[in-house]
């Protein structure tokens, strides 16, 4: 029966290098996945491509990449990852710099391309978002990125050609695990039970350390040992799609029943159908089993016959988010605290500044759950949050300013005035068509 | 007692849907918690950021029920206004709920 190691390298865009490096070294694994890439990340990464087509790929592609490659040369480990972002081509080329500068022979380098639908926008003009029924038609000047969840074949198909890095724009997390799946077992891609169960492995594997009490801790109720030094997930799954999760020895964390289920219910809606390019996937009938110390046996994963359509996120401008903060101490902090809202909130309203919302909160009081969790008005320091939307960025600029003047012309006190102001890049999806987008594989090689 | 001392939660998000996870510390404890912390409860629970239907679905197997929000997340993470725009603090609220 043949089995196969895939570490994870990465959970989010900026997570820890040192538990990928570690595992590359001592986890014997054959793949390992690095998962970069938020809904919003792709829509800024296009930004950056327009002002420069060489750019647009994940910014820290080449610090990973440089002590990612000689491990990748010396344990015989292939790579996948997301971070091609809104250029798979040109981080392709990138990796293939950093293999040159570092003397590295023989590696394959495949880009999968097609899902960038940005300059097709226009034939789903009629499509409503939908999360808010806007349609495409209507938000089209906002419009800076359109991208596809593809799916693991070109990944597959990227291996099946020789690849020992495989680099991606926007694919379906799981789907960079379920790849290698797919190209080592010669699974089908019309076996909906397998392409759940890779997907269900995936899915536990996508998020680096929230399977291996990373995000679990809670002191007294759930302990974890070592978190600090706390590792990333090894999956070893076999060609009957068995599947055990565990971590290096020599790393922190844990893997047990409770972080296994935390994770597999983590970002799902009905557990009896998680849709994904590659399948419907069924988590509803899983079982978690621990077999040893820090070994998870996860089973009952299945799927239905995927959808036919690709889940297609669409980022657009819209506005400014304004944000600042200011902090009061000692008895009555709560009070002044309360007093400064309501200055702030008089002043902008006849200055007659242009706000989509404005919200309000007491940070130590309410900001999280909007009722009173806190510590009522006895709170010995409380600190003032104003958040506002707006269209246009003068009408940012005036609110934190407004939260500015608090120094000399507020309440007593009042300090560490901090405030930012950020264009807001908003997501919305559509369904397309599969038959709509072309996958294809570009390769490069370091001879 | 609060929840806290029988179960463990994650939350997740989707948009503007947030869900949380709610699994059991003891399998002898999920009867109870299938018959108190229904999704009527878990939506008045929390009424004051969550304005959409609340659905629980149940995992015996797991242990576990998943509770998805909508209209939860002030419009979705990357516009929403609140601090915690991903609403990654409401599994810690969900475990204060009293049974």
């Amino acid at each position: 029966m043949k089995t196969i190691r895939i570490g994870s390298g990465a959970g989010y865009s900026d997570d820890r290098l040192e538990p990928a490096l570690e595992i590359m070294e001592k986890g014997n694994v054959d793949y390992i996945v690095f998962e970069c890439l938020a809904e919003r990340t792709i829509a800024i990464a296009q930004q950056r491509k327009m002002k420069n087509p060489d750019e647009g790929y994940d910014k820290l592609l080449a610090y990973r990449m440089e002590q990612v490659l000689p491990l990748c040369s010396s344990e015989k480990v292939k790579v996948v990852t997301n971070m091609g972002a809104a250029n798979p081509v040109a981080a392709a080329k990138l990796i293939k710099e950093v293999a040159e500068a570092q003397n590295i022979k023989g590696l394959k380098i495949a880009a999968v391309v097609g899902d960038n639908v940005f300059s097709e926008i226009d034939r789903y003009s009629e499509e409503s978002l939908l999360e808010n029924g806007r349609k495409i038609k209507d938000i089209r000047s906002s419009i800076v990125s359109a991208n596809a969840y593809i799916g693991a074949a070109g990944i597959a198909e990227a291996f099946d050609n020789g690849a020992d890095i495989v680099i991606t724009g926007r694919a379906s997390d799981p789907s960079l695990f379920l790849g290698p799946l797919i190209h080592e077992f010669g699974w089908s891609m019309d076996d909906a039970e397998l392409m759940g169960i890779g997907t269900m492995a995936g899915h536990l594997m996508e998020c680096g350390a929230q399977v291996t009490g990373g995000y679990f801790a809670d002191p007294g109720y759930k302990d974890v040992p070592e978190l600090w030094n706390v590792g990333f997930p090894i999956l070893e799954i076999d060609e009957k799609g068995e599947l055990l999760l565990s971590k290096l020895d020599t790393a922190g964390g844990m893997v047990t029943e409770s972080t296994v289920k935390e994770q597999l219910l983590y970002e799902i809606h009905d557990p009896a159908n998680y849709l994904t390019p590659d399948v419907i996937a069924d988590f509803s009938q899983a079982e978690v089993q621990q077999v040893e110390k820090d070994v998870v046996k996860v089973s009952g994963g299945s799927g239905k016959e995927k959808s036919g359509y690709f889940k297609t996120s669409i980022g657009y401008k819209e506005g400014y988010l304004a944000e600042a903060e200011i902090s009061y101490g000692g008895s009555g902090s709560v009070e002044r605290a309360k007093l400064a809202q309501d200055i702030v909130s008089k002043r902008l309203e006849r200055a007659n500044v242009k706000i989509d919302e404005i919200r309000y909160d007491l940070i130590g009081q309410n900001s999280l759950y909007k009722d009173d969790l806190g510590q009522g008005d006895s709170a010995k320091e409380v600190r003032l949050r104003v958040a506002a939307r707006t269209v246009e960025p003068e009408d940012a600029a005036a609110v934190t300013r407004e939260v500015e003047a608090l120094y000399t012309n507020g309440p007593a006190g009042g300090g560490g005035i901090r405030t930012s102001i950020k264009d807001i890049v908003s997501i919305g999806s559509i369904l397309i068509p599969e038959k709509d987008v072309s996958v294809e594989v570009f390769y490069s090689e370091v001879l | 007692m609060k929840l806290r001392e029988i179960a463990h939660s994650r939350t997740g998000d989707k948009g503007n849907i947030s869900n949380i996870s709610l699994i059991v510390y003891k399998q002898e404890d999920y009867a109870l918690v299938e018959e108190k912390v229904t999704a009527a409860i878990v939506k008045e629970w929390f009424s004051e950021t969550v304005h959409g239907e609340v659905i629980r679905y149940d995992l015996p197997k797991l242990g576990a029920f998943n509770f998805v929000m909508h209209d939860a997340l002030g419009g979705g993470v990357t516009k929403s206004l609140a601090q915690d725009m991903h609403g990654k603090s409401l599994s810690s609220k969900l475990l204060d709920l009293e049974i």
